[in-house]
């Protein structure tokens, strides 16, 4: 906020006999008008930009929906060169390690989210939530060149030869232990959307009436069970809101899965082989793509990409928004 | 007697069973355990960071530019400034629609056309980054037949403006209503009271909200890959394909050698930076400021 205006000394004793002239009606309605008409201009913006998005991917994808149609979604060979073109490897990988990062993610975000609302001293709460969003903060680019030299190895030294060995019978873990797989997309994923989910459930809890804490207190509740009938029970609708806006965020998310998972357009069983996901194809292949179709077949996975996220975007705003009245769903920072 | 009733009621109660006890203490065990494993990655990521960002980085590191592959040494200058460049390209564009459109929705936006463009900022901030990407490409790229700055920062900028509108609406709706009405009521016209009393007094807040935006594109690579492309040399001109330091740090994490991964600490280091001190800026700036939930 800014301070009191400094005056001149000279003014403060002449009592000014007009209004400051600066601020002065002049001109009538006609600027009020122009203000108005500009600051519409700037909202129907944000309109217009969705609706480019729409029409532009809409439109340059129309070559590979006239040639491949539905079929495109449901075909599993990719292969530039004869221009076949299917993308169902891509949502396959897209879908797979966006729901085990969720499987990951979700248990741990919401302990967070709970021991910070609930249960931790007043005085921690505001650094920990701070420590936490700061995971937000870190760039796509940075988890993946720390994925690249840091978990990648743990992974395939450590964490696949235990899961092989104790989790081996489930034909999950089969395979060579690699390191770039859907496992280590699924992990680095679940690292970048646990910020996303642990806040907005952080909102949602905060916003349970208090009155509900202690009514069920006063029947003799332990915290715990104070936690899970008064409080979870009651914020429901809103960490699911959470849970689906990091699923959004997961789907989209480009860099740092590409740099793990591998690349390769196969549906395999195992999570320890490589995968590919529609987001990693455009980072990897867009800029070198010859051909129209090709191109064509890529923004078509980008318009796919995008109706999915703009679906569980909006889903996940309304269920937050029902619970927190109008504010906006915070994801980020 | 009140006092007999009283002790005879707590009598009845039963004391809270043992299951029920060690049920509270292994939950409360059990969320204490969550927060470990969220925070062990954060600090894992910045201690791997700092050991190796700190090492890596040298005088050539800020003042050259890449060197041809296989040669040691050379840096990221020209990343550094393309990135300067691109960031400051989507602020020229993104900051004035964006506090335009969050003035349009705090001031004149109680309809539902103002609740359609706040859904749509919402929505457009979870669309992903590289089909935004896409999309700058189209209408960029295409018409100027170049990668080129400009495609990033309108990239960028797009990412941008969602954020902006919604923190600088909040921050604006915060400001009281008496104080415009002292302006009208002083014969001051609409559009002077919302720039030089409602925006001026939510500056801090505004400001803060342009931190933020700022701070999630900075370190944005997708949207990058397609649009400003990357270079090895000096590029000043905008309608030319120009280096950006999160792309440099793609190309050289997925390359070959070592050097070009020592690199690409020392160029994510810079990058933490910068998007850390933002942030801490905006933290320190709102509890400071009067203005609370950003």
């Amino acid at each position: 906020m800014p301070g009191p205006q400094p005056v001149e000394q000279t003014k403060v004793t002449s009592v000014p006999a007009q209004p400051a002239p600066l601020l002065r009606t002049r001109g009538g309605e006609v600027p009020d008008r122009v203000f108005k008409s500009a600051m519409t201009a700037c909202g129907l913006a944000v309109l217009a930009v969705l609706g480019l998005i729409i029409y532009e991917l809409v439109l340059r994808s129309g070559l590979s929906w006239h040639t491949f149609g539905f079929k495109f979604f449901a075909a599993s060979d990719w292969d530039p060169v004869n221009e076949h073109f299917g993308a169902l490897p891509f949502i396959f990988g897209t879908l797979v390690s966006s729901l085990l990062a969720l499987i990951i993610a979700v248990p741990l975000a919401v302990g967070v989210a709970v021991f910070t609302t609930e249960m931790c001293p007043k005085a921690f709460r505001g650094p920990l939530s701070f420590f936490v969003e700061l995971l937000a903060a870190i760039p796509s680019v940075i988890y993946g060149l720390w994925a690249i030299f840091v978990l990648v190895p743990i992974l395939s030294q450590y964490i696949q030869p235990f899961l092989q060995k104790t989790l081996g019978w489930t034909q999950l873990f089969d395979g060579p232990p690699f390191g770039y797989s859907m496992l280590a997309a699924g992990i680095i994923l679940a690292i970048m959307i646990i910020p996303i989910i642990s806040s907005i459930t952080r909102e949602v809890l905060m916003v349970v009436p208090q009155h509900q804490r202690e009514a069920v207190l006063a029947l003799g509740a332990t915290r715990w069970e104070m936690i899970r009938i008064g409080v979870l029970r009651n914020a429901r609708a809103g960490i699911v809101g959470g849970i689906i806006l990091g699923l959004g965020r997961a789907l989209g998310e480009t860099m740092a899965v590409t740099m793990v998972i591998g690349n390769r357009p196969e549906i395999a069983k195992s999570l320890f082989a490589p995968g590919y996901t529609m987001a990693s194809v455009l980072a990897n292949e867009f800029s070198e793509a010859t051909g129209d179709v090709y191109l064509s077949a890529l923004i078509e996975i980008g318009l796919a990409l995008f109706f999915v996220t703009v679906v569980v975007n909006a889903l996940a705003q309304l269920l937050v928004w029902t619970v927190t009245r109008g504010q906006p769903a915070r994801g980020n920072a | 007697m009140p006092e007999d009733i009283a002790t005879a009621a707590l009598t009845t109660v039963p004391p809270i069973s043992l299951r029920r006890r060690v049920t509270d203490h292994v939950m409360t065990a059990v969320a204490i355990l969550t927060v470990v494993i969220v925070l062990a990655p954060l600090v894992a990521i910045f201690g791997y960071l700092l050991y190796r960002g700190v090492g890596s980085m040298n005088w050539a590191f800020f003042t050259q530019t890449p060197k041809p592959v296989g040669e040691e040494g050379g840096g990221m200058a020209n990343a550094i400034v393309g990135s300067i460049v691109i960031l400051g390209i989507a602020s020229l564009i993104g900051v004035p629609f964006g506090v335009g459109a969050g003035i349009y929705l705090a001031e004149f936006g109680r309809n539902r056309f103002g609740k359609a463009i706040r859904f749509t900022a919402d929505v457009l901030n979870g669309v992903p980054s590289i089909v935004i990407g896409i999309v700058a490409y189209a209408i960029v790229v295409l018409y100027q037949k170049h990668f080129s700055a400009l495609a990033g920062g309108v990239a960028l900028a797009i990412m941008m403006v969602p954020t902006i509108s919604r923190t600088t609406e909040e921050m604006l709706l915060l400001v009281p209503q008496a104080l415009r009405e002292a302006a009208y009521g002083l014969g001051v016209p609409y559009w002077r009271t919302t720039l030089s009393i409602t925006l001026r007094t939510a500056t801090s807040g505004v400001i803060t909200g342009i931190m933020l935006a700022f701070a999630r594109v900075a370190g944005e690579t997708a949207p990058l890959l397609f649009t400003a492309f990357g270079n090895q040399y000096w590029n000043m001109r905008t309608d030319q394909p120009t280096a950006a330091l999160p792309l440099q740090i793609y190309v050289y994490a997925n390359s070959p050698y070592d050097d070009w991964h020592r690199q690409a600490w020392a160029g994510s280091l810079v990058l933490i930076i910068l998007i850390v001190t933002a942030i801490a800026a905006v933290r320190y700036a709102v509890r400071r400021g009067s203005f609370g939930t950003a």
